[in-house]
């Protein structure tokens, strides 16, 4: 449990929390803006391969555990949502939500700059979220809509920001391990002092390309680091029945490695600011949280089939990585459960704000078809020989046959 | 959207360009459109010859191709410097490499080794190892790292060693590098060359011998080129290294020894755009690559036999220059397609059926294509001949098409 230090400012904090005269919003300001350093310590050590761990104790504050827990409380309302709305047939496709892993997401935010690197795999929405995406993009993205972050064309697994350098969103397993390669090369090249976090699985650990990319990264000294979210699950094949050796933080041989509890933000962001410390002096290493999805693989997988529910209650009730802040925020006097239970309540108001804004948000046009698949666009056709008419015509066919299937639809 | 743009290729400024000239639609003028990319008046005026090889084919003894076109050198050009087609490929590298620092290489080899087919000498000690990387042998990883620093603002080259070790990176050509700029609403672009050397003909066997584009041309938001000339091989690499689209520029292994006197200045030959090899009024040739070599022995014959082919060296493999190609096919109405491709599939497949859909009423035969046979490429010399289409049945084709 963590080891709170009652500081003289939190007696003095006990008095004003106590009446309620005092209206909410002034109170939240005074606590929100307290920058006074807390140490907590980890749930657990960090386990390694080849390389000493960081300190146990993280630095943090009250205006931090509070942006934990709310930005923690908005995403896990977020992937709600989403399931809803999937199951509404709002959102269609593949939706892989990410509630339960939400503190991999906050704890690497908290240790990074938007001028570090993050690309990921298609389990996405609150990695996007944490680089600064808004929900309306998303829920926007995840409907199909022109306002989206990806106007609509990419969908629950494409979801970039590339002013945040969130570079995604990828499909296919495994992929985005060489793509996290070549940015961190590109940091190297252009001497940016910034370092890529690639994440991936624990199904994508077993794909070929990560090791390749793992040889390259460490060749070269790379600033990678590689970040595999563990979550014991590759869909439905639990982690000791895919993989010979799942210690997945020890799989780099060469590269050193850290294992982190990843249901702890704290422990999470002491690893990052350590990780992105070590990348940019020595080259790659890898960080292995120990995560857990309480959702199935994705919505068309109840995850239950190959897990208990026991098991999965047993570990929201245990290891939550929303409860675990909320008790840490409760135990410093950094606020009541009441707050807390009203901020959650503000979430859930602009995350529900924000689905209904994005429901009222246009369809992409049919037109929309054809653009960005070059940069220049010259279409997805080629030249028609008579490019004035032939083109005409085909082009208004494609177009009019598409409008007379969206009102039929 | 609905804005043509013909030949004025990508993003990129062509300074050397006048891309309005091109809409022209008169066929005549084509001559005229742009001083530097054509090859003017078929390919008799350039100079090729078959240099000795010194390729480095390190694995086996070299062999002179006999059955290629040779022509007589042309001493009238004006000033210009002669070059073999893989130092032309070096060159157009080097100067982009010179004008722009964001352009990298990275491949097996490249550095250090030279490349090989030595298309990459001397860059790594004038570039450094960074800009110039030498790749372990993982195509998969390398063309990701390619992708994923081409999202950053970097131009990466990256050279498959032969194309078809690049099926081993076909999921991130095909979903990173022609996808990324769609699906993420045109945040990323993906401004990479992605080269190697492919074909049939040096008796590498099947493996060694594939023809990757057909594979390929199907994976929307990449735009395909192949080279056959000095000329165009720099011309076609320095476009596609200065165009914000992702280019797959194919070489062939048998045409790195190829001799032609090519201009000192700098100038880039437009990704989207055919050439015309040689103009004739009875008969469409289309073609590309090796094939361009092959046509043109058969249009000797041809000639001597009183027919008039029109060569189009086609260049662009996607998007077709349907323009150009479909002016030829008003003028001759017949269309004969020679490529190395495989029959199934492959490019000739699909210019066929472009062809047919667009130009239906102007032919006035089926459109006839002759590609390789649909068989792995045998080691035996005759056999792996007779994979490849032959003068003399070009010949017999357009015969039979002419009647």
């Amino acid at each position: 449990m963590a080891l709170s230090r009652l500081s003289s400012r939190s007696t003095t904090l006990l008095q004003p929390l106590a009446t309620a005269a005092f209206p909410t919003s002034l109170r939240r300001r005074h606590i929100s803006t307290d920058t006074t350093p807390i140490t907590v310590e980890t749930s657990l050590p960090f386990t390694t391969h080849l390389v000493e761990p960081p300190s146990r104790a993280v630095e943090t504050s009250s205006e931090e555990l509070l942006s934990f827990f709310r930005d923690m409380a908005l995403m896990r309302r977020m992937e709600i949502a989403a399931d809803s709305l999937y199951k509404a047939k709002l959102i269609r496709g593949f939706c892989h939500l990410y509630d339960g892993q939400e503190a991999v997401a906050i704890g690497m935010e908290a240790a990074i700059t938007r001028r570090d690197a993050i690309i990921t795999s298609y389990r996405d929405h609150c990695t996007f979220l944490g680089r600064g995406g808004g929900l309306f993009e998303a829920f926007s993205e995840l409907m199909g809509r022109t306002t989206g972050c990806s106007k609509g064309k990419g969908g629950s697994m494409h979801f970039y920001k590339k002013d945040a350098s969130f570079y995604g969103g990828h499909g296919i397993v495994g992929a985005q391990a060489p793509l996290g390669c070549g940015l961190a090369f590109a940091q190297k090249y252009s001497k940016e002092e910034a370092v890529t976090f690639t994440l991936y699985g624990d199904g994508a650990a077993n794909q070929g390309q990560l090791f390749e990319a793992l040889n390259i990264a460490a060749l070269w000294d790379l600033p990678a680091v590689l970040v595999c979210e563990n979550n014991h699950y590759g869909m439905g094949t639990a982690e000791w029945r895919s993989a010979k050796s799942p210690a997945y933080f020890k799989r780099g041989d060469y590269v050193p490695g850290l294992k982190v509890d990843g249901m702890d933000a704290l422990a999470v962001k002491q690893a990052c600011k350590f990780a992105k410390e070590y990348a940019l002096k020595n080259g790659p290493i890898i960080l292995e949280m120990d995560t857990y999805r309480y959702h199935g693989h994705s919505m068309s997988d109840p995850g239950s089939t190959y897990r208990t529910r026991d098991e999965i209650s047993g570990v929201r009730q245990v290891r939550d990585p929303i409860d675990r802040v909320r008790k840490l925020i409760i135990s410093h006097d950094i606020a009541t459960e009441k707050e807390l239970k009203d901020m959650e309540k503000e979430v859930r108001k602009d995350v529900d704000a924000a689905v209904a804004q994005a429901k009222e948000s246009p369809i992409p046009k049919p037109s929309e078809l054809f653009t960005n698949i070059y940069v220049k666009g010259f279409g997805s056709e080629s030249f028609g020989a008579d490019r004035k008419e032939l083109r005409k015509c085909r082009h208004t066919k494609i177009i009019s046959s598409l409008s007379t299937e969206q009102t039929q639809a | 959207m609905s804005a043509i743009i013909h030949g004025a290729g990508a993003a990129t400024a062509l300074t050397t360009f006048n891309s309005k000239k091109l809409v022209a639609p008169c066929r005549t003028n084509l001559p005229a459109r742009s001083k530097r990319c054509i090859v003017v008046a078929g390919s008799d005026d350039a100079s090729k010859s078959f240099g000795s090889s010194s390729v480095l084919s390190v694995r086996r003894p070299q062999k002179l191709i006999a059955n290629a076109v040779a022509t007589k050198t042309d001493t009238s050009a004006t000033t210009g410097h002669e070059l073999l087609l893989f130092e032309a490929l070096q060159e157009g590298l080097e100067e982009e490499m010179d004008r722009d620092p964001h352009v990298c290489v990275m491949g097996e080899d490249v550095g250090h080794y030279g490349g090989s087919y030595k298309v990459t000498k001397g860059l790594a000690d004038k570039f450094g190892d960074l800009r110039v990387l030498d790749t372990p042998i993982c195509e998969n990883a390398f063309t990701g790292m390619g992708i994923g620093a081409a999202m950053t603002g970097l131009r990466p080259v990256i050279e498959g060693m032969n194309m078809g070790f690049l099926l081993l990176a076909f999921n991130q050509i095909s979903n990173n590098c022609g996808m990324l700029h769609y699906t993420s609403g045109g945040q990323f672009t993906i401004p990479v060359v992605i080269r190697g050397p492919g074909g049939v003909g040096r008796q590498l066997g099947a493996e060694h011998s594939q023809r990757l584009e057909s594979y390929f041309q199907s994976i929307p938001g990449i735009q395909m080129v192949a080279c056959s000339t000095p000329y165009n091989a720099k011309g076609l690499m320095k476009a596609a290294i200065r165009s914000e689209n992702p280019v797959i520029l194919f070489e062939h292994v048998l045409l790195y020894n190829l001799k032609e006197k090519i201009p000192d200045d700098d100038y880039i030959c437009n990704l989207e755009e055919a050439e015309m090899v040689r103009p004739g009024e009875h008969i469409t040739i289309l073609t590309y690559s090796r094939m361009r070599y092959h046509v043109m022995q058969a249009a000797k014959t041809l000639v001597n036999k009183g027919y008039d082919p029109e060569v189009i060296d086609i260049r662009s493999l996607k998007p077709f220059d349907l323009y150009t190609i479909g002016n030829s096919v008003k003028k001759t109405h017949r269309v004969l397609i020679v490529e190395e491709c495989m029959r199934t599939g492959g490019i000739g497949a699909s210019l066929t059926a472009a062809i047919n859909e667009n130009f239906h009423d102007y032919l006035d035969a089926p459109v006839m294509c002759l590609s390789s046979q649909d068989v792995p490429t045998p080691y035996a010399g005759t056999l792996e001949e007779w994979t490849v289409v032959q003068p003399a049945q070009i010949v017999t084709a357009v015969e039979q098409l002419c009647q």
